[in-house]
């Protein structure tokens, strides 16, 4: 379905995918030192470096163009950290003034180089040019991509990039250590030897390097998504800095390729023209996250709202058999479905019914719901602790005794029971407490 | 052994627990304040001092449990309560001076769109002469010292007029002149009918500055006259331990319901 | 293929190139003095005055809403809004033309622009409120993801609308010589409405900015305000998109309250100077685009604006660094002289040698210039006199130097005798706290020091020495 064509599609998607993980990785620190905007602050200023070192050296070199978006990378950070002290500005807004008025100065040197004979488009800055890295006399098969005419023919943009993308990975790698810990507590990095302080700068100058490297193919736009996007969404998923990083660099290759094939292929569909691969690949970057946020493992919205029912559920079962349990402590065999209804106002007691029934906790007999003997195991253990906790309210913690029922009746579903007291079998309204042998095959009603 | 809820009490706690992201921090407490006191709230570090206030104010959220002043709800009684809050909760560059602070407590009393009239600043300044502070009206907020912006925090509080006062933690961190600033305000509080209601940690000056006291620790301990309540065993059983198991429910509370 | 093709020079069609020269090497035709009085002074023609009244006006209301984003502490929430306001432009622009309407129609893009705009603040304070992720990232995300939207949907027109996107490219740069007389008084609407709701509301801003939750206790409705807040950001970026972009509209939300911040305590005069400073910035940065060709007006409104707050951060009475830099070096100069004094009670005698001075200076690290201004400044304040060896302290002199010293040993008793609440103070270095006790701060410190039993001598007793 998807056509893919060596010589139309292979660099841009190279050029996109080792953008994003270049940036994606990176980003993982930004995200976790609540420095997100710094990125979006350098991708802006890194403009001015740009075209400055350009007009001063008048050369394309790279190395010059690293070099001239390196120093406009420290002199944002300088800037933004000295407008804080000196100005006492609050962070959002050094950074803002910051990043606004260099990029208005690059505007205004591009204006200035145009004016010289030098064509400078401002647009691509934002959205890049992916679209353009095409191979001309490209191979028709893969196989013979494997050879080195292909690294001959790989445009400049790419084997930067592979470059910033080897140099990303080798510098995490190899400090991961360190950034750890000068993200995590940078009093105690000091304290260690590390210098925070040098990790940081050391850290914006690779995210400055990664904007340019960056800037042909796809843009600062993406840059920006990519510092933010896959870190964050890594950050959803796990809750170690290692696997986030690992989930990240995943996800950045994943959003490259998707947001890629997403822009050529999708339009195509409709018999449209392809749309800007950079955008697309922030979109996907956006879409990916969004599914995140909804379906992580532990974080997500559903998980949450799953177990909030879940938990709903066991605890309207609990309450069933317990109720059950009391009732036969009043001296009755059972309760009708109405009493079950009463007991359990304002929840879905039928289905509780059902659950219990499906459990072989409860027997219906002659519109009479009885506990099985595996019932009123699992009741016996539920009311002891219970009443353990009622106990534990007033002798502990103190509260009055016509008050702990209510807390009881919410401790009672959590997996911690107190210890009974020595010598007291009854709880403070002087009814007794189970004996802990009825809970001995471990039967715990419902919870869990 | 409980108290009575009655409406002429200035605020009536019945079963109130409170839960941040689903995880309880404060139990069922109950609680019936008697007119025209000062009420000192005790307790350990973490034991939900600021919480219950904040609860009462319905500035954190309340997991059940009803609190009513004079009988009412919150919303009615609104205009009878006022609040001082932490001194750190406020970013103290804000550009106004203090007696434009001190009139933020006539705000309610000006209504929508009205600029502060003479009258009302007249009023704000009569304030800050109450907390000894008439002199620095026109000084930005950001060049008083620490006491001297928890006065004005109280003077704000004054300038509310109301008959309840919550105030969080005001002797944190103070000089000895605002101490005493403090203290005779929440005397002449008390001589004008009012109550006052205030988190403090300092157990020694307890007995001296107030005539009740709710010991807290995850449960009101005690509550109850400084006299009664205020004794070794009861301090001892607020501070002596934490609950641990309690502490270990809510947590197991918080894992189940998925919290944040 | 060369590395940032973008920058390639090409040779342009009359012909010369450039390849390297010097920044200076501009070839912009200067104006005359005449063309800059008549432009300045609104006399360069109707256009001109059209584009020169709309920014001023939009100068003027993003002055007047940044003060309230900026004391909210939403700076950067105004640069996530402004990118999210492109795909909406592109969205209105397709349903527009899917309609048959005119899709270039502005009233059309900006409703388009306002709502996906809103929707993405409203997806910050989602992603904050339903997930661990701080604001931060929220805003970023925000910002990039809508953005990048924006970009496809632009690419989209771009490749497959009939009419093509020309005229859209404009909302990201912004294209103020294009504004129309149409747009101008839409400017001046909404400067009015921004300065009449700052007018009418800025009691209820304030009390929300400074005191949220005291505002929500006192019963204001936080949320509703807040909302009010926000709408006039929405509405002052909205309408500033066309105008200079929405890259540099943030900087016109941002920077004329920061700078104003610098000038004054008083929040009306705030706004009033945040105002001023926004119109003023986007007076000059139009009439140096109208007399200078290929400047961008965008660009120099916010260059202008970074002009202003450079010039305040530096030069601000009160919270200038120049004069903090200056408040400190007198402090410093103080410290030194009375460490001077000092040196003199505590070795008794109130004569001060070359020599004595000397080794003061090395003990204390004082830098070279310090010297000699140190001792102009115990002369000048009446401390010492000049005397054949170096200095003779005067009674007062002798007498600084006392209190001095015995508040230096007062403040280490305290530090070590209270060491379990002095924690919260050792970052205050003795050195520095001995110049700064009040009486009243001498008199707790004493009382709490006799209260363990130390008693630090008064000095007054071994003034013999002299």
């Amino acid at each position: 379905m998807i056509e893919f064509d060596i010589g139309v599609d292979l660099f841009p998607l190279l050029a996109g995918t080792l953008a994003a993980i270049t940036c994606g990785l990176l980003g993982n620190f930004l995200v976790l030192r609540r420095l997100s905007l710094m990125g979006d602050a350098i991708s802006h200023s890194v403009l001015p470096g740009l075209v400055i070192a350009f007009l001063i050296a008048s050369t394309r070199n790279p190395l010059v163009m690293f070099a001239g978006a390196a120093i406009a990378g420290v002199v944002t950070v300088v800037l933004v950290e000295l407008v804080k002290r000196l100005g006492r500005v609050e962070p959002g807004a050094a950074m803002g003034v910051v990043f606004s008025v260099l990029f208005a100065f690059g505007v205004l040197l591009i204006e200035k180089a145009a004016a010289r004979s030098v064509d400078l488009d401002a647009d691509c800055v934002l959205h890049g040019q992916l679209e353009t890295l095409f191979w001309i006399g490209a191979p028709e098969r893969w196989v013979d991509l494997f050879s080195w005419s292909t690294l001959d023919a790989a445009p400049r943009q790419v084997v930067v990039l592979a470059i910033m993308c080897f140099l990303s990975v080798v510098f995490i790698a190899a400090l991961f250590k360190e950034l750890r810990i000068a993200a995590f507590d940078p009093a105690m990095a000091t304290a260690q030897g590390f210098n925070p302080t040098l990790m940081h700068y050391v850290l914006m100058i690779f995210v400055a390097s990664a904007t340019v490297a960056s800037f042909e193919a796809v843009g600062s736009i993406l840059v920006i998504a990519m510092l933010v996007c896959p870190a964050a969404t890594a950050r959803l998923l796990t809750d170690r800095l290692r696997s986030q990083i690992v989930f990240s660099v995943i996800i950045a290759a994943a959003t490259g390729i998707l947001g890629y094939f997403a822009a050529t292929a999708i339009p195509g569909l409709f018999d449209r023209g392809s749309v800007n691969a950079a955008g697309s690949m922030a979109m996907v970057a956006g879409f990916i996250l969004s599914v995140a946020i909804v379906l992580a493992p532990r974080h997500g919205v559903v998980v949450r709202v799953w177990r909030r029912r879940r938990l709903g559920r066991s605890v309207a079962v609990d309450d069933l058999i317990a109720a059950l349990y009391r009732a036969e402590e009043r001296g009755m065999s059972g309760l009708s479905r109405a009493g079950i209804r009463n007991a359990l106002v304002g929840r879905a007691a039928d289905n509780a019914l059902a659950r219990v029934r499906r459990r072989g906790l409860v027997d219906e007999r002659e519109h009479e719901i009885v506990l099985t003997p595996d019932g009123r195991r699992a009741a016996a253990a539920l009311v002891r602790r219970h009443r353990l906790w009622e106990r534990y309210l007033v002798d502990q913690a103190g509260l009055p005794v016509d008050h702990v029922h209510e807390t009881a009746e919410e401790l009672e579903h959590v997996d911690v029971t107190p210890a009974p007291a020595q010598g007291q079998g009854l709880d403070p309204h002087g009814r007794l407490i189970p004996d802990e042998d009825a809970d001995l095959d471990g039967a715990s009603a419902g919870h869990r | 052994m409980r108290p009575e809820h009655s409406a002429d009490s200035p605020l009536s706690i019945h079963a109130m627990t409170v839960a941040y992201h689903r995880k309880p921090v404060l139990w069922d407490v109950d609680y019936d304040a008697k007119p025209n006191r000062l009420i000192a709230i005790v307790g350990p570090n973490g034991a939900g001092k600021s919480t219950m206030i904040k609860a009462c104010l319905g500035l954190a959220p309340r997991a059940s449990g009803q609190v009513e002043f004079w009988g009412e709800s919150y919303r009615r009684a609104r205009s009878r309560i006022g609040y001082v809050p932490q001194r750190e909760s406020v970013d103290w560059d804000f550009p106004v001076s203090a007696l434009d602070v001190v009139c933020m407590g006539r705000y309610r009393r000006i209504g929508w769109c009205r600029p502060v009239s003479r009258s009302h600043k007249e009023a704000g300044l009569e304030c800050l002469e109450r907390v000894g502070m008439r002199s620095l009206a026109g000084r930005q907020i950001s060049q008083l010292s620490g006491g001297q912006q928890q006065r004005v925090f109280l003077a704000r509080a004054l300038a509310q007029e109301a008959d309840l006062y919550f105030m969080d933690e005001p002797f944190a961190g103070v000089d000895a002149a605002t101490e005493r600033a403090i203290v005779d305000v929440l005397r002449e509080l008390k001589s004008q009918g009012k109550t006052v209601i205030v988190v403090h940690h300092d157990l020694q000056t307890v007995p001296e500055y107030f005539d009740e006291v709710i010991l807290l620790n995850m449960r009101v301990v005690a509550s109850g006259s400084v006299n009664e309540v205020f004794t070794e065993e009861n301090l001892h059983k607020t501070y002596g331990g934490r609950l641990t198991l309690l502490s270990e429910a809510a947590e197991a509370i918080a894992r189940a319901a998925g919290g944040a | 293929m060369e590395f940032l093709s973008f920058f390639i020079p090409t040779i342009a069609a009359n012909g010369h190139s450039h390849g390297g020269g010097s920044l200076t090497d501009v070839s912009d035709e200067w104006p005359t003095w005449s063309e800059i009085f008549e432009t300045m002074a609104l006399r360069a023609g109707h256009n001109t005055n059209t584009v020169i009244l709309g920014t001023v006006m939009l100068g003027i209301a993003a002055g007047v809403v940044g003060v309230f984003a900026l004391l909210r502490k939403r700076s950067l929430m105004t640069d996530a809004l402004s990118h999210a306001t492109l795909p909406g432009i592109a969205l209105a622009f397709l349903v527009a033309a899917a309609l048959g309407a005119e899709g270039r129609s502005l009233p059309v893009l900006l409703v388009g622009a306002t709502l996906s705009g809103a929707l993405g603040v409203v997806c910050i304070q989602a992603i904050i409120r339903f997930t661990r992720l701080r604001e931060d990232a929220a805003i970023g995300i925000v910002l990039s993801v809508f953005f990048g939207a924006g970009i496809v949907g632009l690419s989209y027109i771009q490749a497959n609308a009939a009419s093509g996107a020309a005229g859209l490219n404009k909302f990201i740069y912004g294209q103020t010589a294009a504004m129309g007389r149409g747009d101008a008084i839409l400017m001046a609407c909404i400067a009015a409405l921004a300065v009449v709701a700052a007018l009418v509301l800025l009691k209820e801003f304030a009390i929300v900015c400074f005191n949220d939750a005291f505002a929500k206790v006192d019963g204001w409705p936080v949320s509703l305000i807040d909302l009010a807040m926000m709408s006039l950001v929405v509405v002052v970026t909205v309408a500033g998109l066309q105008a200079v972009g929405l890259i540099l509209v943030v900087a016109m939300l941002i920077i004329p309250s920061v700078a104003a911040r610098f000038w004054t305590d008083r929040l009306w005069l705030l706004v009033v100077l945040a105002a001023l400073i926004g119109g003023a910035s986007g007076y000059f940065g139009s009439v140096v685009s109208a007399l200078l060709p290929r400047k961008p007006a965008g660009a120099v409104i916010v260059l202008t604006a970074g002009a202003i707050f450079a010039i305040s951060l530096v030069f601000a009475p009160q919270r200038g660094a120049l004069a903090s830099l200056v408040r400190r070096v007198r402090l410093r100069i103080r410290f030194a002289g009375e460490h001077l004094l000092e040196f003199a009670y505590e070795r008794g005698g109130a004569e001060l040698s070359e020599a004595d001075i000397t080794s003061v200076a090395r003990l204390r690290a004082w830098p070279f210039w310090m010297r000699p201004i140190v001792v102009r400044s115990i002369l000048r304040r009446g401390q010492a006199v000049r005397s054949a060896n170096a200095l003779l302290l005067t009674d007062e002199g002798l007498e600084r130097g006392a209190r001095i010293s015995r508040n230096h040993k007062l403040w280490e008793q305290y530090l070590t005798s209270y060491a379990d609440i002095a924690p919260s103070h050792v970052d205050w270095s003795v050195d520095q706290v001995e110049h700064v006790l009040s009486d009243e701060l001498i008199a707790e410190l004493e009382a709490q020091l006799a209260a363990r039993g130390i008693v630090v001598p008064a000095p007054t007793g071994e003034r013999a020495a002299r």
